[in-house]
């Protein structure tokens, strides 16, 4: 139950791994696909309203003074919306689908550092949000029309006249049906389907500009007709590549990559894929296995340790965010369109070292009341209660040497607990 | 087409294969290694291998003025013969290098033509795979200097990186290269030394990832302790908080500038540390749109840091012994796509400079009209680059490094 709770959601404390015991198995997965109730922890950090664009009030005659004004301006509303979303990952108390969301920020990874636009990134966030638990098809439909996604990959410079390829390779290779199951071809004619989608950076918008568009016939995938965006999306939703490839990259960040992907995950919509990992028994298998993704790790540590991210002073909140740039993952800023390493990549002298300051800042600003917890047991019996609060299934006997020495010492204790083999790695 | 290895190469990526995972997990332990730096043999040469990402346009840096073929194919994107850095009556490097110009006046500058591999592959990681593993066919798990590092004995600190996630060229079969942070963060106060010694040890019976996860441990100890032996009291980087420095780039790349990476390596060369390969990258040349600026700037960041390492190294007896190779995964196709880019084409020149390296022209240049389907025919493998640099700089036989791979660039050195 608890190695459930902890790949489906970003980290369970050990009251919600005691809640889920006593419904069952068979509920708790259903709680966790579908909840019944609505998500108060989300109702209280809606996202924040940003102002409009900086850059809109640019034009060709602008300072210098009043270009860096509006880059400052800018960074502001980023940092905003970054700071938001790891406060709403904390709080939220459907952690499903908050986590399906990061996954969904991952596999369609568009920086902000290039689209340079809060608001833009906001939208994307809201149209994976909207469609990210549902079938394939209306999510391919609105990411090919997703103005941040656009600007990332050059829709907007892909016309009739010149054609851009970028944006048709991405969406074959690395969005929906992976390498090797289209040809070159394939890429040249999605990307004059996809031709005439234009951003506008005043409202932020995708539209549509019919003298761009490229209106001929198409052959893409051996299918010919006059192949507009939304019917390429919707041509590339239907191929069982599609469904097959994006099951195996869900299967790749909940279960991992030691143990293969069952054949026959893949479910009319996202929930139903989830449904089919979660319950096959090779997920079980997995334990143990899964290197857990900076964001995971610090949202987990933060959950387990009640600490909410927008209540820190503002010194350690911008620890907080530095650490995560330490560690090499902050979110809005995926490295690349392939999206972020997985596995042992995290697992570096570099990243340990970041691991280990952000332990430490997160064991100091750990809540008494939970410190509480650990220093309520005696003493020979704290490294259990550490395990209880951190949803440790139980410390080897290497990790438990490490850590009896630090008994008397909870903060140190909380620190090594986080940075040890058995949390770093769920 | 493997999916899933490439996949899960480029994304579980850094590391490693099982078996790299599992030396980690004890089959040899760090913090048992004296710190080798006094060990080094002094005639040992030192490679330090510069990864653009996303795809140079190598015609637009090593430009074919000379060839109407250039002109009449890319109109708008081709430089006019005025600005072009002349190397001959062919050929001309962008007005952007002017520093690598000089160097090849001075006879320090070797290019490589053409260099790529057979069936090539357009899509940046699939390429890049390639290129980290040396196996066109079918890149596996491992990459061609992580190969060379279970050859040379596993010791991570012979082969490191300056980026926080391992480059996949630098995984091996049985070990992996160690990735070294360049801001100096200061040194953990909080956990006692015991305990970090005590998360190190091996625990039969875990996952190889957990293994993984302890071996840290340990190699944090060696690496740290080479590290400081040799960093300035200054940061070399003091990291832009929103990484805004970088050029936004689609397709990877350090976030570190280039010349904060070579400083660290220069640095480490000057100190006598044992490591003999480094990795640095410069991301950002994923251009499709309006790419003569954008690469005018990234190739001028490149310039002036390799020509500052360049002179810097040229001032010692250890740094006259460092080797620098250049490449990216692929070039771009000969005709411009009229929003003043290029698409993603195949084979592309490779820069060398440094220590014995003979300057000037290596193979043949490409024909700009006998195309493979808008692209460059590629004239040398780039297994023959490896080769002779395995050979020549690293001193090791390149046979089980790259699959007995014949081939090599006579007369490179």
């Amino acid at each position: 139950m608890a190695h459930l709770l902890r790949r489906a959601t970003f980290g369970p404390t050990a009251d919600e791994v005691d809640a889920a015991e006593r419904a069952g198995p068979a509920a708790t997965l259903d709680n966790l696909l579908t909840p019944a109730r609505t998500d108060r922890g989300a109702a209280a950090t809606p996202p924040p309203v940003l102002a409009a664009d900086p850059y809109a009030e640019l034009t060709g005659e602008s300072t210098r003074e009043q270009r860096q004004q509006a880059n400052a301006e800018r960074r502001k509303q980023v940092q905003q919306v970054t700071a938001w979303w790891l406060d709403r990952m904390v709080a939220a108390e459907d952690g499903l689908t908050e986590k399906l969301l990061f996954f969904w920020h991952g596999h369609w990874a568009t920086s902000v550092q290039k689209v340079k636009s809060a608001r833009m990134m906001q939208g994307q966030l809201e149209t994976l949000r909207r469609h990210g638990r549902g079938p394939l098809r209306p999510l391919v439909a609105a990411m090919v029309r997703d103005p941040a996604l656009i600007v990332w990959l050059d829709g907007q410079k892909n016309t009739r006249k010149a054609p851009n390829e970028n944006l048709a390779r991405e969406l074959m290779e690395l969005f929906t049906l992976g390498i090797g199951t289209y040809t070159e071809a394939d890429v040249k004619a999605g990307a004059r389907a996809l031709t005439g989608w234009v951003v506008d950076r005043r409202t932020g918008a995708a539209r549509f500009e019919a003298r761009r568009h490229d209106p001929g016939e198409k052959t893409i995938l051996g299918q010919s007709g006059r192949f507009d965006a939304e019917a390429y999306a919707g041509l590339l939703a239907a191929q069982p590549a599609a469904t097959t490839f994006v099951a195996g990259r869900l299967w790749f960040r909940y279960a991992g990559n030691d143990v293969p992907a069952p054949q026959g995950l893949a479910g009319p919509d996202t929930i139903a894929t989830l449904r089919a990992i979660f319950s096959s028994p090779a997920f079980a298998q997995t334990r143990g296995t899964l290197v857990k993704q900076p964001v995971e790790w610090l949202v987990g540590a933060l959950r387990q340790l009640g600490i909410r991210p927008s209540a820190l002073p503002e010194q350690q909140h911008k620890q907080l965010l530095a650490g995560l740039n330490a560690l090499d993952q902050v979110p809005l800023r995926p490295p690349s369109v392939g999206g972020w390493p997985a596995g042992a990549a995290w697992l570096t002298t570099s990243s340990l070292q970041a691991r280990l300051r952000t332990a430490e800042m997160l064991a100091a600003a750990t809540a008494p009341a939970v410190l509480a917890r650990l220093t309520a047991a005696p003493t020979a019996g704290r490294p259990d209660a550490l395990a209880r609060l951190l949803v440790v299934d139980g410390w080897s006997a290497r990790t438990r040497a490490a850590l009896t020495p630090l008994a008397g010492e909870p903060r140190k204790l909380l620190a090594a607990g986080l940075v040890s083999p058995e949390y770093t790695v769920s | 087409m493997d999916t899933q290895t490439r996949r899960r190469f480029l994304l579980t990526s850094g590391v490693v294969g099982a078996g790299a995972l599992a030396a980690g997990a004890g089959a040899y332990r760090l913090r048992d290694l004296l710190d080798t730096a006094g060990d080094r043999d002094p005639q040992a040469r030192t490679l330090v291998l510069v990864t653009l990402y996303g795809g140079n346009d190598g015609l637009n840096t090593v430009i074919p003025y000379g060839d109407p073929a250039y002109r009449a194919a890319r109109p708008e994107l081709a430089y006019p013969d005025g600005e072009v850095r002349r190397l001959d009556d062919g050929f001309g490097l962008n007005p952007a290098l002017a520093g690598l110009h000089q160097r090849w006046s001075a006879g320090g500058l070797a290019i490589v033509r053409g260099v790529g591999y057979p069936k090539p592959d357009r899509s940046h990681f699939r390429s890049m795979d390639i290129w980290h593993t040396a196996q066109p066919d079918r890149p596996g798990n491992t990459g061609w200097l992580g190969r060379w590092l279970d050859q040379a004995g596993g010791d991570p600190r012979l082969a490191v990186s300056f980026e926080p996630a391992l480059p996949p060229l630098l995984a091996g079969e049985r070990s992996a290269g160690a990735a070294v942070p360049v801001s100096d963060r200061k040194a953990t106060k909080g956990l006692p030394a015991e305990t970090l010694t005590a998360l190190a040890a091996a625990e039969a019976g875990e996952s190889a990832a957990r293994g993984r996860a302890a071996a840290c441990f340990a190699d944090l100890r060696s690496v740290d302790e080479m590290i400081r032996e040799v960093r300035d009291s200054a940061d070399p980087a003091t990291a832009d908080p929103d990484g805004e420095q970088a050029p936004a780039t689609a397709t990877g790349g350090a976030r570190t500038p280039l010349d904060a990476q070579l400083d660290l390596v220069a640095q480490c060369v000057e100190a006598g540390v044992s490591t003999r390969a480094f990795s640095v990258s410069l991301g950002g040349f994923d251009t499709h749109a309006d790419e003569k600026q954008l690469q005018a700037v990234l190739l001028g960041q490149l310039d002036r840091a390799l020509t500052g390492f360049a002179d810097r190294m040229s001032r010692t007896e250890a740094g006259r012994k460092v080797v620098v190779a250049v490449y990216s995964e692929f070039g771009r196709r000969v005709r411009a796509n009229a929003s003043d880019g290029t698409d993603h084409g195949t084979a592309s020149d490779l820069l060398l400079l440094g220590a014995g390296v003979r300057g000037g022209w290596h193979g043949d240049a490409p024909s700009l009209t006998d195309l493979d389907d808008g692209d460059l025919k590629y004239t040398t493998d780039f297994r023959d680059v490896y080769a002779t640099l395995l050979e020549q700089v690293l001193g090791t036989d390149p046979g089980p490094v790259l699959a007995d791979w014949k081939g090599r660039v006579d007369g490179l050195f």
